[in-house]
């Protein structure tokens, strides 16, 4: 029977022939934790005794989620964090760097093949590049700073197929939207899912990026993509070892489904559920008290292009505060350097530096009762962004652009 | 193997991390401060009601989102030590029972329709069944994998001295 890109990679790295369900060991290439899970980690670490890490190289520290820190609990775990880095020579990418995930990519840890590991659950992003990798818990982190291995359960595989001629404005998050909509909150619960199809081939880096990273809002263990000349191309000449994993044609698939986008409008996830999905045109006129584009999902310079496109010489409606957070460092310096900085401030929104910024509701754009905020973030639950009584709507860049200019959500198509 | 008895406290699907300890808790180490706090998204009155040993009965997807460990965390530092749902979360589920903080049981639709918020139940784990104590009534659980149960009695993975790989 054929094996899915899976099965071949954790069969490969766990040296042994393995189908879904078998249980393997296998070696972890990279583990990263960010200020959010890390010092759990620490603590477990010590707990158990652990004196030396499995490979202070192989291990990745990010401050992201509350970064800078606001209070003096945070300093203190962002400080413990530190402290262990140095102990134990790992490499830490302090307050400014950027979002755990896009670092992993931006800096080359990320390689076709390998097996990384990260204390957050959007670590299934990577999978764009044609890695396995998948979110764990801090003391399961603890475990592997100590040894360097995790015993997995090879995960069946969902194959989507992303087929048709895609609208010109067509972004990553519309498509990914549209599949968790169609496949529900727990539709891929403990599965893999396998991205193919001509839209997919046609997409951006940042695009396959950001359907990967939403796998999980599906139940999702890992999204992954064949890696192609693109893939190729992002990574640069100096790829070290990689493996180039393709599925077998007579691969044996839990499901397989064939999604069209020809006819799809722009999409949009109501709150409080990522699942709670519909069309741009179904939610037009709702009035929004905030916008924020940035995240690891949507936080990429062909976002904050795609966004400024729509913001150049445009101003944000009165009353509707806008907030862009580049993803990371290297973005941001692009961004001033095409002058994308100047389009947000010009239009009067907020730029701050990089980090998780209001996703995960630890520091910066915090939502009060009752208020209303789209955003390029992945998740819209109650209490996300600050108070349970606000109410996030979730959407592409382009989406999020529009609706800041009338202070309404809109069908981005107006402006283009 | 043990016999757990306690009042349910019955939420519906999709009960995500967010709403069982919102992010701007993750600062906290402290169970204590993590309890005051526990399920604040969907009830904040969860922490005065509580007692320990009170069961969570859910529906589908129970955990989704973050990996967050203080999710489970703030749970058990709240009394909750058992959680019955139609479905959990992935990595909920391994936080869960890589801390020993809570054993994750998974339920049919019959029994979460044939128990109320607020019931006395009676997990017995030697005999894979639950008793509902206050309206009557006995089911049969699922069997739990062996090393899920063997990882939650020894403490935790940090505890655990599993006995092959």
């Amino acid at each position: 029977m054929g094996k899915t890109i899976v099965e071949k990679i954790l069969g490969k790295l766990s040296g042994k022939d393995v189908s879904a369900g078998d249980l393997v060991v296998a070696p972890i290439d990279y583990a990263m934790a960010h200020d959010g899970t890390a010092p759990l980690a620490i603590k477990a670490f010590m707990e158990m005794g652990g004196e030396r890490v499995w490979n202070p190289s192989r291990i990745i520290f990010i401050i992201d989620h509350v970064s800078p820190s606001t209070s003096i609990g945070t300093s203190n775990l962002h400080k413990l964090m530190r402290d262990f880095a140095r102990k134990h020579g790992i490499k830490l990418y302090d307050v400014g760097s950027g979002i755990c995930h896009q670092i992993m990519v931006e800096d080359g840890y990320v390689k076709p093949g390998y097996i990384i590991l990260g204390a957050d659950s959007h670590t299934c992003t990577y999978g764009a590049l044609g890695a396995f990798s998948t979110g764990i818990g801090s003391t399961e982190m603890a475990s592997v700073f100590l040894s360097g291995k995790l015993w997995f359960k090879v995960p069946e595989t969902i194959k989507i197929t992303i087929m048709d001629e895609p609208p010109s404005w067509i972004m990553g998050k519309d498509i990914i939207l549209n599949i968790i909509g169609a496949l529900g909150s727990d539709g891929a619960t403990y599965k893999a899912i396998e991205f193919d199809g001509s839209v997919i081939k046609k997409l951006s880096i940042s695009d396959r990026l950001t359907i990967c990273n939403m796998v999980v809002e599906m139940g999702a263990k890992a999204g992954i993509i064949k890696p192609d000349e693109k893939t190729k191309s992002f990574l640069g000449d100096n790829l070290g070892r990689i493996d180039i994993v393709e599925p077998d044609k007579d691969a044996e698939y839990a499901d397989e489904y064939l999604v069209g986008v020809s006819g799809l409008e722009p999409q949009v996830a109501k709150p409080s559920k990522v699942d709670d999905v519909t069309s741009v045109t179904e939610v037009e006129g709702i009035e929004i008290d905030q916008v924020f584009i940035g995240s690891c999902t949507n936080g990429r310079i062909e976002d904050l292009r795609a966004a400024a496109r729509i913001l150049k010489g445009r101003k944000v409606k009165d009353g509707v505060r806008l907030l862009v957070i580049p993803a990371s460092r290297k973005i941001y310096l692009k961004a001033l350097n095409e002058d994308l900085i100047k389009v947000f401030l010009e239009a009067g929104g907020a730029v701050y530096s990089p980090g998780c910024g209001p996703c995960m509701g630890g520091h910066i754009g915090i939502l009060g009762d009752d208020e209303i905020c789209i955003s390029t973030s992945n998740r819209n639950f109650a209490g996300r962004m600050g108070s349970p009584k606000a109410k996030i709507y979730l959407a592409s860049p382009l989406t999020a652009a529009a609706s800041a200019i009338t202070g309404k959500i809109t069908d981005p198509r107006r402006f283009l | 193997m043990k016999v757990f008895r306690g009042r349910v406290h019955k939420f519906g699907d999709d009960i995500d991390t967010d709403v069982i300890i919102p992010g701007k808790y993750l600062k906290e180490f402290d169970p204590k401060e993590l309890a005051k706090h526990a399920m604040e998204g969907v009830d904040p009155e969860f922490p005065r009601k509580v007692g320990v040993g009170d069961f969570i009965l859910a529906g589908e997807n129970f955990g989704c989102g973050s990996s967050r460990e203080h999710a489970p965390m703030a749970l058990h530092a709240a009394g909750i030590r058992i959680v019955l749902a139609k479905s959990f979360a992935r990595i909920f589920y391994r936080n869960s029972i890589n801390g020993a903080y809570l054993l994750p049981i998974e339920i049919d639709d019959d029994i979460y329709n044939s128990i109320s918020d607020g019931d006395e139940v009676e997990l017995d784990l030697n005999k894979m069944t639950l008793r509902n104590l206050t309206s009557g009534g006995e089911f049969a659980l699922k069997e739990i994998p062996e090393i899920v149960v063997e990882i939650f009695e020894a403490g935790g993975i940090l505890k655990w001295k599993p006995k092959k790989l």
